[in-house]
């Protein structure tokens, strides 16, 4: 069972404060993580791997400091990690993320499945599963919360959805997009972890080149959408603050209520 | 590819910076730099007021998609029943395709959904677009991105939205790489600019601590998925005409690819916060499960859910389903009722779009007050019963 893992490395999101005057985001500081979702989805390579024996790759796009996230997957057990990085692929919408790494998946050619998680936690957008997918004509099984069955021509998962859960089967190779649900990702191994930082692990850097495309199909110039502005959240609303004892207040508060016909 | 500044006209005013997606470019000593964040994507240039910006990036040639005709909505269903994001898509549609002078067309797969059309046509679709196949009885990810795809190809749609739920998210993408189509994931809000006649595509990011407003410049139709709960829907009646385009798909067996083997309804799951009129909402000021039951009360007297901040759910004094903000539900009730709620930033972000809100806390300096309409100082353990008394006083009458 050979494996291809998505990750990518995210700003720890839940750790962002705002200037409280600006309302702008304060980004020094911010630790730099796994997406968290993306943990998940090494631990199923890592243990399918146990079990199946076959080779686990990791396969992430980023500035040149993502290694060390994919120093942490080696850690975890994965066998080898790829690391897309070059100033073109800087700027990319998830069109032109998916394509790039749809190239990168093609030129290491062989997998039977290809495992993300369901979205990262700076973008929350869950396309690059699906859009990976159908690059490489892969049929996808996203949001999947337990893998039932697996042998070296079919999965057979559950999808967590709102309402439910969705029995599916499918062929290999596919793609999967997984929750958090799904499994407990382990620790990193400190043996794992040092030899993933020596200079001989198996960690390689490819650039726009290795992957034999245009910087016309890549990063800013290949996407289609084009960030115009960004902003703070409006938070604030005009409160009124309701004064008097609890009678009072409540009092106020049911005018309120009554004048815009809410009870 | 790079960005230049020219300090003798750089004032280090900082619109620069502050327009700057990702933190590419910072005033030091009183001038602009560009740092190693930058992605040259050059929307500091047009900001700058003095000019001092350029680049040596040569923007691709923006194609004339004047052709492109018509607002198109996917009308989610599941077992022959509408999905409520729906009618929320079609209450945006509506205003899009008002805006734009275009029609407004809904795109409805399934099979044995006839009984649908006029429900779409009263929540404003001129035009609804029909494939029925027993392969799109239930959704499958290659029947329906293959009928949509073609569809999509024969009549060249201008703007396609659809509801950013499961299966919105499943299928958006799939269709976005199949056409090459840009897709803007999870947007709360769409309009139209009004100089060029573009949608602009607005979401959160950076976990609900950043808007970004984007358009689809280089591909047609400008495709976005919607995040539910947050849009209205807007109910026109029955009276207007509606054409309906029977689509013959190709679809074989082969297509379907996967197989789904069952459907394992879970009761728990279905709480349903998103469809709640009035939503009770408790934070780390309940103080611990018991703390929860004057709230319920509350919930019962004004027919409403109870729902909790992250820190319930954590503390397990709720389940996950009832978990509002960035990593929970989005909700837009008419009444929101934040008990006890401090007001972090990820969980404003999951109940902004309420149409009121009540706020009880004891600290008068809790930031949910700046996102109330009504505040009240004070200890939710006794606010609330009375409120409750008042308001079931207030119906016995």
């Amino acid at each position: 069972m050979n494996t291809i893992t998505l990750m990518k490395q995210v700003p720890d999101t839940t750790d962002i404060k705002t200037d409280p005057k600006t309302g702008n985001l304060i980004r020094e500081g911010i630790e730099s993580i796994i997406n968290p979702d993306d943990r998940h989805a090494i631990e199923v390579a890592v243990s399918l791997k146990e079990k199946y024996k076959g080779k686990s790759i990791v396969v992430s796009m980023g500035p040149p400091q993502a290694i060390d996230a994919i120093s942490e997957a080696l850690g975890m057990g994965i066998d080898e990690g790829i690391l897309l990085t070059d100033k073109n692929f800087g700027g990319a919408d998830t069109w032109a993320t998916s394509f790039t790494l749809g190239k990168a998946i093609e030129k290491i050619n062989t997998y039977d499945l290809i495992i993300c998680g369901r979205q990262a936690i700076d973008g929350d957008t869950a396309q690059i599963g699906p859009q990976v997918a159908e690059f490489l004509g892969l049929p996808q099984l996203t949001y999947v919360m337990d893998i039932e069955e697996i042998d070296d021509r079919k999965i057979i998962v559950k999808r967590g959805l709102a309402n439910g859960y969705e029995r599916v089967e499918s062929p290999l190779p596919a793609l999967i997009t997984v929750i958090g649900e799904l499994n407990r990702p382990r620790y990193p191994r400190v043996d794992l972890l040092i030899n993933s930082c020596k200079e001989n692990a198996r960690i390689t850097l490819w650039n726009a080149a290795d992957l034999k495309v245009s910087v016309q199909e890549i990063g800013l110039p290949g996407s289609l959408t084009r960030v115009i502005k960004t902003f703070s959240p409006k938070m604030k609303r005009e409160g009124e603050m309701l004064k008097g004892d609890k009678g009072e207040v409540v009092g106020q508060l049911i005018e309120r209520l009554t004048g815009n016909h809410l009870i | 590819m790079a960005i230049f500044i020219d300090y003798d006209l750089c004032t280090g005013c900082k619109r620069c910076e502050k327009i700057c997606p990702y933190n590419g470019i910072e005033v030091k000593d009183g001038k602009a730099v560009v740092n190693e964040r930058c992605t040259s994507c050059g929307v500091c240039i047009d900001t700058c007021p003095e000019n001092a910006i350029s680049s040596d990036i040569k923007e691709k040639e923006v194609p004339d998609f004047r052709d492109r005709k018509g607002v198109w909505v996917f009308a989610e269903q599941a077992d022959g029943v509408m999905a409520k994001v729906t009618k929320e898509l079609l209450g945006l549609g509506q205003s899009l395709a008002k805006n734009l002078n275009q029609e407004l067309s809904a795109v409805l797969l399934g099979n044995n959904v006839d009984h649908l059309i006029e429900e779409l046509q009263e929540y404003g679709a001129q035009r609804v677009y029909l494939a029925q196949h027993e392969l799109l009885s239930v959704y499958q990810t290659n029947p329906y991105t293959k009928v949509i795809s073609e569809i999509i190809v024969m009549n060249k749609p201008n703007i396609f939205i659809i509801g950013a739920t499961p299966i919105g998210r499943d299928l958006a993408p799939r269709i976005s790489m199949r056409l090459n189509l840009g897709l803007t994931a999870d947007c709360t809000e769409l309009s139209i600019d009004q100089e060029d006649g573009l949608l602009l595509q607005t979401r959160p990011a950076f976990g609900g601590n950043l808007m970004a407003t984007i358009k689809t410049l280089y591909s047609r139709p400008q495709m976005a998925t919607v995040r539910p709960g947050v849009m209205e829907s807007k109910r026109i009646g029955t009276s207007s005409n509606c054409e309906v385009i029977h689509v013959d798909s190709s679809l074989t067996k082969e297509d379907a690819v996967t197989r789904v083997l069952e459907f394992v309804g879970e009761k728990k799951r279905v709480v349903s916060l998103n469809d709640a009129k009035v939503i009770v909402a408790g934070g780390r000021g309940v103080g611990s499960e018991e703390g929860l039951k004057p709230l319920f009360e509350l919930a019962e007297a004004l027919g409403g859910e109870v729902a909790g901040t992250r820190i319930v759910v954590e503390e397990g004094w709720l389940p996950v389903e009832r978990q509002v903000g960035q990593t929970g539900q989005t909700v837009r009730p008419e009444l929101y009722v934040a008990c006890g709620i401090s007001g972090a930033i990820q969980h404003r972000a999951g109940m902004l779009g309420s149409r009121y809100v009540i706020a009880i806390n004891k600290d008068e300096r809790a930031p949910i007050f700046e996102a109330a309409d009504w505040g009240i100082v004070g200890d939710l353990h006794e606010v609330v019963p009375t409120l409750t008394n008042a308001i079931l006083n207030r119906k016995g009458k």
